[in-house]
């Protein structure tokens, strides 16, 4: 169906449409690519018609509008929704429903937007690729061939699929800028502190950030505006005043210096040329606007995956060991104790790939090892940092590739992890800094979308969504094609 | 007995005993959630997402359980860390919904410190830190190896949990009991917790080695746990000591390891537990920022503190007159020594007071299973009685009486009284006539008496007394005797 969500929203305000009938197109749509792209883990029709209803009395009565009044969004499976089954993508999880709603499920219900489902997405957001469901892959509308990315996959199929305007998704070492390249979206992978973490399902916790998928930077600004901010139950957020991140929307570049980074000019030169070829122009558009093109340097970015692997799997060792069966989700029982329950529910529970970083995790924080691995990778993730902080002393933003590739074919990657764990070269050094980066469609190839990552001083947001929609609005490629599974969707009944 | 003794039976050897104590810290709210703290309440009703651990849920640190463990760190001289942080201790157990304890590690909040026994030995602190408490386990069957099902009650876990780790410098199970006793002490007065080992709120895990006398190197030591009494502590040690002599002295090795006190048995057995072999993985726990307490906050605590109870005792001899051990025995708890104060700046006798606070009232309290807490007895009330006492006003019979009633029901001392009619009688006029009624009644006794039998006059003075019900002055009345007899 949808347009963007802000041309949703005015239409509902002037009671062109309802927020119902919103609402309706959206979950009819859902429903008519589900057997194609199985974006969805669950639709949630009733909460979001009731939403939905409450909205169109706001509108009835002449009450204030929500900035985001009547949009129809979908959220990735690992935020609670009050009452709602929420399983991460496990099968651990798969009878949770969780007792209480996510503080940014909250702000979207204050803001007016509709939850209309839950999105796929790789086992407790592991995985670049959505493979990792436990609830099978989900697929890419511009490749149905090709997997969405991940772990955010659902939310970017389902976006990229114009179902809704708005999704949200969760970033921890690339995982909303790798699908929103892949789904021709926009990815938004904000400040780490910057939106709060509470009731959203913790893999990384020094790492993780919820950010929005959006159809376009306005939308994504827009959403962003409402889902950042300190929240008393998160400890890590920060208490910084959010702006309204619209505002500092731009259309051209005078005066900005754009860092061009010279280690992954480097890297994307050696990978393939056509996708050496779309950045280099890509830098060229950006000068056009007006920017001034600097080097700069991330002399330990080549380190960040090794890092990374060390980090999130110490933290997601701990932090998923939780799941045991006693208490919630899943269980299968032991041999009348508590331990053999455990070991049995853990082993059934959970995939192959969410084992695999328990066992590194483990690993990495145990006697004798958590010096040589799980405290160097913090120095080094301390280098990173500084690398960030002296790049902008010379920049004001960052531009550089969000991927290697466009979206492979699914199955392509799953027997070799390491393959899998490159996808998120170019998007694990700003997750590790903490700094906020943004994926946005900037061309095709072998016609399939790629996006250009741009990344900022951490909260900078403004800064870095001002460039991006100057870049969007001056060479519109997500909106130069339109994706497979749009084409082949008449029964999707898409009205606009 | 023997002359063949071996020469290893001519070693003494002494305890090496370190204690850890854990004490919970009575804040309002858990360590890390809303929910509230309190004991006793129906099993999973003080229970939220985030101490259930729920998927999603993250902790926010209770800054009144950092100020507590601080003044208890001040109150014992510890080092307050500038910066602190709190750890993930990582192991599987169903009494902790997240599979880690949220504890601290390599940078408790306190370190250093002592605490001072009365004997003026001082047992150092090696560390104080904060950590979340675990939830029970009970067991069906009593023990979980031998139960068909196990419930678990979450109300404890998330409540903030002190941990009070010792120097390895006790020396005996009685030094060890003084040393619970001490802290215990200033716990209270610094009202933190409420200190009530049979509700678990004090708990206490021993380790315990031995060594020959005059060695200066540590011996093997065991870890003895379950103790639920300060009794249990002093058994459990006397045990665990005399077992370790005795395997030495059979040559055997002492092996590392946790022992479990058993309180009926009177012994302890060997866990058999692969305690040594769990590795707790810590780290950081990237849900908490790390901690900065600022100087400006430690002096502020400082500032609040009340008096501790040794500064008080030296107070107590030096400026009331009393005996150390008086004043032990009245600065032993923060109402006691309030109560004495004010009873003694109301009636201006610190003796009296201390003698009636350690006598009749201790006495008529422990006849009402009551404290001077729970008893309605107020300071003003027992100054006025004690100054009856040294008027006149009653007799000192008279006035245990009244003792009692105050101890049992409050009130005023002069109400009670009048309306029992203890009041002394000094009226001449009414005595002589009491007197007069006895002299005649006992005719004989006061022949006797005539006739030298000096003893006479005390029968005489009993009669009278008891015939005016004590209320008569017995000074009185045996000058009155005195008078009419000669």
């Amino acid at each position: 169906m949808a347009k963007a969500g802000y041309e949703i929203r005015t239409a509902i305000a002037r009671k062109q449409i309802s927020a119902v009938e919103a609402v309706e197109a959206a979950l009819a749509h859902a429903q008519a690519l589900e057997p194609q792209l199985h974006a969805y883990i669950r639709l949630l029709p009733e909460r979001a018609l009731a939403k939905a209803r409450a909205i169109d009395e706001q509108v009835r009565s002449g009450q204030t509008l929500g900035p985001l009044a009547g949009v129809p969004v979908a959220v990735k499976d690992i935020f609670c929704v009050a009452g709602e089954i929420t399983t991460a993508g496990s099968k651990i999880l798969e009878n949770f429903r969780a007792p209480y709603s996510a503080t940014v499920v909250e702000k979207l219900d204050n803001a007016g937007a509709i939850i209309i489902g839950k999105t796929n997405m790789d086992e407790f957001a592991m995985g670049s690729s959505c493979e990792n469901s436990a609830f099978g892959p989900t697929r890419n509308p511009w490749d149905l061939e090709g997997v969405p990315g991940g772990s955010s996959g659902g939310s970017a199929s389902t976006v990229g699929a114009i179902t809704v305007p708005i999704g949200l998704g969760t970033d921890t070492g690339g995982s909303i800028r790798e699908p929103a390249s892949f789904c021709n979206i926009v990815g938004v992978k904000p400040t780490y502190g910057r939106v709060s973490r509470y009731g959203m399902i913790a893999f990384a916790s020094s790492l993780d950030q919820a950010g929005p998928m959006a159809g376009d930077v306005l939308d994504a600004a827009q959403t962003l505006s409402v889902i950042a901010g300190h929240d008393p139950m998160d400890s890590t957020s920060v208490d910084i005043p959010v702006p309204d991140y619209t505002a500092a929307l731009r259309t051209d570049l005078q005066g900005v210096r754009v860092g061009i980074v010279s280690e992954f000019e480097t890297e994307i030169g050696k990978s393939d040329p056509a996708m050496a070829a779309l950045y280099k122009a890509a830098y060229e558009d950006l000068q056009r606007l007006g920017a001034r093109l600097v080097d700069v340097r991330l002399p330990h970015a080549r380190y960040g995956l090794a890092t990374y692997y060390l980090i999130a799997p110490a933290e997601c060792s701990s932090n998923l060991a939780r799941y045991d069966g006693a208490r919630y989700g899943r269980r299968v029982d032991g041999d009348g104790d508590v331990f053999t329950m455990f070991e049995r529910t853990r082993a059934a529970g959970f995939g192959d790939e969410v084992k695999r970083r328990i066992i590194l995790g483990t690993y990495a924080l145990s006697a004798g090892y958590y010096d040589a691995y799980y405290v160097r990778a913090q120095k080094i993730r301390t280098l990173i940092k500084q690398d960030f902080d002296a790049a902008f002393e010379l920049c004001d933003v960052i531009a550089c590739p969000s991927v290697s590739t466009p979206a492979f074919e699914l199955g392509a990657k799953t027997q070799d992890p390491v393959a899998m764990y490159l996808m998120d070269y170019f998007t694990i050094p700003m997750s590790l800094a903490g700094v906020p980066a943004l994926s946005v469609p900037a061309g095709y190839v072998n016609d399939l979308p790629v996006g250009l990552q741009i990344v900022a001083r951490a909260f900078e947001e403004a800064t870095m969504l001002g460039v991006a929609h100057a870049y969007e609005r001056a060479t519109h490629h997500a909106q130069a094609r339109k994706p497979q599974v749009a084409l082949s969707s008449s029964a999707a009944g898409s009205g606009s | 007995m023997s002359q063949q003794t071996p020469v290893q039976d001519s070693t003494r050897y002494e305890a090496v005993i370190g204690l850890e104590v854990h004490v919970e810290l009575s804040t309002h709210s858990k360590m890390f959630c809303g929910c509230r703290n309190v004991f006793g309440a129906e099993p999973n009703t003080l229970v939220c997402p985030i101490c259930l651990g729920m998927p999603g849920s993250l902790p926010v640190i209770n800054r009144r359980a950092i100020e507590f463990l601080c003044k208890v760190g001040l109150a014992l001289g510890c080092t307050i860390a500038a910066h602190s942080k709190f750890d993930r201790k990582n192991y599987f157990y169903p009494d902790m919904p997240k599979n880690y304890q949220i504890s601290q590690y390599d940078m408790p909040l306190t370190t250093g410190g002592s605490v001072q026994l009365p004997s003026q030995k001082i047992v150092r602190l090696n560390r104080i830190h904060l950590e979340e408490d675990t939830g029970k386990n009970i067991h069906a069957g009593g023990h979980m190896a031998t139960s068909d099902y196990t419930l678990i009650d979450y109300n404890r876990a998330g409540v903030p949990l002190m941990e009070i780790v010792s120097e390895p410098e006790i020396a005996s199970p009685e030094e060890a009991e003084e040393y619970l006793v001490q802290l215990k002490t200033v716990l209270l007065y610094l009202g933190v917790s409420d200190v009530k080992m049979h509700e678990g709120s004090l708990r206490c895990d021993a380790n315990v080695s031995i060594r020959p006398v005059g060695s200066t190197t540590l011996g093997t030591k065991a870890e003895v746990k379950n103790m639920n009494s300060f009794r249990s502590v002093v058994r459990a040690l006397q045990y665990e000591i005399q077992r370790q002599e005795e395997a030495v002295r059979k040559g055997e090795r002492i092996v590392q390891e946790t022992r479990n006190w058993d309180e009926t048995r009177g012994l302890t057995y060997s866990t058999r537990s692969k305690e040594q072999a769990h590795d707790y993985r810590y780290f950081p726990d990237p849900d908490l920022v790390p901690l900065t307490i600022e100087q400006g906050m430690i002096e502020r605590w400082r500032s609040e503190m009340p008096e501790m109870p040794l500064t008080k005792r030296q107070r107590f001899v030096s400026a009331y007159g009393l005996a150390d051990y008086e004043a032990g025995l009245l600065t032993s708890d923060r109402v006691t020594a309030d109560f004495y104060e004010a009873a003694t700046a109301e009636s201006k006798e610190p003796k009296l007071v201390a003698n009636w606070m350690l006598g009749d009232v201790r006495k008529f309290l422990e006849k009402h299973g009551l404290t001077l807490a729970t008893s309605l007895i107020r300071p003003q009330p027992l100054a006025a009685l004690i100054k009856s006492v040294t008027s006149g006003n009653i007799s000192g019979k008279a006035a245990k009486e009244v003792c009692d009633i105050l101890v049992a029901e409050g009130g005023d001392p002069q109400n009670i009284i009048e309306k029992r009619g203890l009041a002394q009688v000094s009226d001449e006029a009414a005595i002589k006539q009491v007197v007069d009624e006895v002299l005649a009644q006992n005719q004989d006794t006061v022949a006797s008496y005539k006739a030298g039998k000096v003893k006479a006059l005390e029968f005489l003075v009993g009669q009278v007394m008891k015939a005016s019900r004590g209320k008569a002055k017995i000074e009185v009345v045996r000058a009155m005797l005195l008078e009419r007899l000669g």
